[in-house]
């Protein structure tokens, strides 16, 4: 697994973590509920914290990964400060949005699911925010930017690199 | 009293009791449905579709293997759009199955080559994109191919079965695959090389980690001097690779192979199980008698070992110290027979013939790596016999090499769950009372994973538990620890049933591990060349006699403590 940024968890969110497994464990199919948990108080699901949720319900390590590998809102990668998202549904597609995500992974040198190593930025893919108008879109947290071309992308990127 | 369903299946009428599968009612009426991922006592999941039958009553074709009967059910087993349905399931299998059919270990004894030919089925059909995932030979004694797996999960279930879950599935649709958390080697899992996933890999995605051809090196070096020793249990097996029933004795034409394949000597393990138990029972007697660590467990299972040493690591001071036969094998080779015959150790060839995959993680222990140089599964020994062209059925008996060919009955049972308890317990009792007359304690044999018994000798009264399968381990030990039982002494044996149905064993078809109770034939087998030995108890063997005499003059000496005993450390793994 490649985590390009090293897991660090403060005292607080691992007393939330421990509260959610046991508040949860004893019901029967607790594991989804305190994953899905888990990622909020994290952002993702570092072995470190799967070793926990392991020891803790008793089950293997092995099945909780495949749990976590299964379902794709689950992310064993961190997320950055900023986290793009960019569409690739139809509309975006069509308009070239895949150049867009191109440029995005060459101007930050990681792939589409990884994040920076300075925590800063975390690309992903996704399918559709429902501003097919303004193809090609993609969002930075809840900022939106519309009819993208790859040129604007450092543009964009170094508004937030200056604001850090 | 159960209530009974009747059914038809294929116009023959059966009557099973309520709640079984369309399976077992076939079976019940002679009728074979082909199957994958069934897998009689461990899988049941309905995934692979090869068991599709048509049924009155259900939409479409249904899995036999998990759809239950209904009164009145009629059943079609082999109608066209069975046939078709089943087909195209293989199609689809091997569009991204690796063709290495001419060199797999599996070759004519693979479940999904012998559906493809019941099917006619050719491996092109569909030219699926290649997924090439890595081959993991880590561990010291288990391969996996998943460019060969079928993801019929047989060897997840086997593996949470035993309580471990070092593998699972990962990923989903395409990508699926299995593996160990974090796609980590399996050396880095919480594996024990119990290597049950093997025995239930219906193709050749496991293996063990084959040392075949080290063997034949040294066969052929004419500087070393080759000793073999076999297991108690592999008379039992080995003769299933040669297509002869499960539980026949084959030991004597197992000593003609392996003389045929010229190695020095031949020798009997089970002289060195007689061994163990004049330690073990001796360390037993002593720890009751001062109250050191009690209960004390057996250490004859090295998948048992790292179990405990990677999950339980506070109860390593209740494991015995002995070695296990075949590391006490390998130390009085390498000690005794080398000083008595002046070798050089180093000279010494030593090959272990074992059921077992976890045999060859415990000759690579660092407290005991000079003791055993090769541990052989009894599938790769049955390997070398067909390369070396030895028609293994027409061969003679013959009889192991002295000094070390006799051994008591007592040795002989070690190969089966309760064993090593019973041969500890008919030695213990009598060094305890000399008169002691009993030879068999029923109580602590059979297939049940927990077995447990109270016995009183000489005003000592011992109470023993036997249990095997790894989860049954752990319900004992969790057991101890909370106050709820009692014990001084426990025999673990990481496999179901023990080393008669243990990971290295030959792998049989489906058909037969259906329809066949291997773990009671095999140990059947053992008990009964158990009840046709003159000498029952290892503390009567006269070769046991000599080895102190000569060497180590009493059990638990100080010399005994040096060669025959070991150390173990903590290594927690999750």
């Amino acid at each position: 697994m490649n985590n390009n940024a090293k897991f660090c968890a403060t005292e607080e969110q691992l007393s939330k973590l421990n509260a959610v497994i046991e508040e949860s464990k004893s019901v029967p199919g607790c594991l989804m509920h305190i994953l899905q948990e888990a990622q909020g108080i994290f952002g993702y699901l570092p072995i470190e914290v799967q070793t926990i949720i392991a020891e803790k319900l008793n089950v293997s390590l092995s099945e909780v990964y495949g749990v976590v590998t299964f379902y794709s809102q689950f992310s064993l990668q961190p997320k950055g400060k900023y986290r793009i998202s960019m569409c690739l549904g139809t509309a975006c597609y069509v308009k070239g949005a895949d150049k867009v995500l191109e440029e995005i992974e060459k101007q930050l040198g990681i792939k589409c699911g990884e994040c920076t190593p300075d925590g800063l930025f975390s690309v992903d893919s996704c399918r559709c925010v429902g501003a097919c108008g303004l193809a090609p879109v993609m969002m930075i947290n809840d900022d939106v930017y519309g009819k993208l071309t790859p040129d604007m992308i450092k543009g964009i990127l170094d508004k937030y690199r200056e604001v850090k | 009293m159960q209530k009974m369903i009747n059914l038809k299946i294929n116009g023959i009428s059966v009557s099973v009791p309520e709640g079984s599968t369309i399976l077992d009612a076939a079976r019940q009426a002679n009728i074979e449905i082909p199957t994958l991922c069934y897998l009689k006592n461990v899988n049941k999941e309905g995934s692979c579709r090869m068991c599709v039958v048509e049924a009155t009553g259900a939409r479409g074709l249904v899995a036999a293997c998990v759809y239950p009967v209904a009164e009145g059910m009629e059943v079609r087993t082999n109608t066209e759009k069975c046939r078709q349905s089943r087909k195209l399931t293989l199609e689809l299998i091997l569009s991204k199955h690796k063709q290495k059919c001419l060199s797999c270990e599996r070759s004519r004894n693979c479940e999904l080559q012998r559906l493809s030919l019941g099917y006619n089925v050719d491996e092109d059909k569909f030219k699926g994109e290649d997924f090439v995932l890595p081959l993991d030979d880590s561990s010291p004694y288990i391969v996996r191919d998943n460019d060969k797996c079928i993801n019929c999960m047989r060897c997840v279930v086997a593996c949470n079965n035993q309580g471990i879950g070092a593998i699972g599935p990962i990923e989903r649709g395409f990508q699926v695959h299995v593996g160990s958390a974090f796609d980590r080697p399996l050396a880095e899992s919480p594996c024990v090389g119990c290597g049950q996933c093997v025995v239930d890999c219906p193709v050749g995605a496991l293996s063990e980690k084959s040392e075949v051809s080290k063997v034949w090196d040294a066969l052929s070096d004419p500087t070393k001097q080759v000793i073999f020793f076999t297991a108690p249990s592999i008379r039992a097996t080995l003769g299933e690779a040669f297509d002869m029933p499960v539980g026949t004795d084959v030991e004597g034409k197992m000593v003609a192979a392996i003389r045929r394949l010229n190695p020095d000597y031949v020798f009997n393990m089970d002289v060195t199980a007689d061994l163990t138990i004049m330690e073990e029972a001796t360390e037993l007697i002593k720890r009751i008698k001062t109250h050191k660590p009690l209960p004390m467990f057996t250490s004859c299972c090295p998948a048992w070992i790292k179990f405990v040493e990677q999950t339980y690591p506070e109860m390593i001071p209740n494991l015995s110290t002995c070695k296990s036969p075949q590391q006490m094998f390998g130390a009085l080779l390498k000690s005794y027979w080398a000083e008595k015959n002046g070798i050089d150790p180093a000279n010494l060839f030593v090959v272990s013939v074992i059921p077992c995959t976890a045999k060859k993680y415990e000759c690579s222990r660092e407290e005991m790596i000079e003791d055993v140089d090769v541990a052989l599964t009894t599938r790769e020994l049955a390997r070398m016999i067909k390369t070396a062209g030895i028609r293994f059925t027409d061969l003679p008996d013959e009889e192991f090499d002295n000094p070390f060919a006799t051994a008591t009955g007592a040795g002989a049972i070690f190969g089966a769950t309760g064993g090593v308890m019973e041969a500890a317990l008919r030695t213990a009792a009598k060094m305890l009372d000399g008169d002691f007359k009993v030879i068999e304690f029923p109580d602590v044999r059979g297939t049940s994973p927990i077995k447990e018994a109270t016995y009183s000798v000489a005003g000592i009264t011992i109470n023993v538990a036997v249990a095997s399968g790894l989860n049954n381990a752990r319900t004992i030990i969790e057991q101890i620890k909370s106050g709820e039982k009692k014990y001084d002494f426990i025999e673990i044996m990481s496999c179901p049933g023990g080393c008669v149905n243990g990971g290295g064993q030959p792998t049989l078809s489906d058909s037969i591990r259906n329809s066949v109770e291997l773990k009671e034939a095999r140990a059947k087998a053992l008990y009964k060349n158990d009840s046709n030995n003159d000498l029952r108890r290892s503390a009567d063997s006269p070769v046991i006699d000599v080895i102190y005499n000569d060497y180590f003059e009493f059990p638990n000496s100080h010399k005994a403590h040096k060669i025959l005993h070991t150390s173990y450390k903590a290594n927690k793994i999750i």
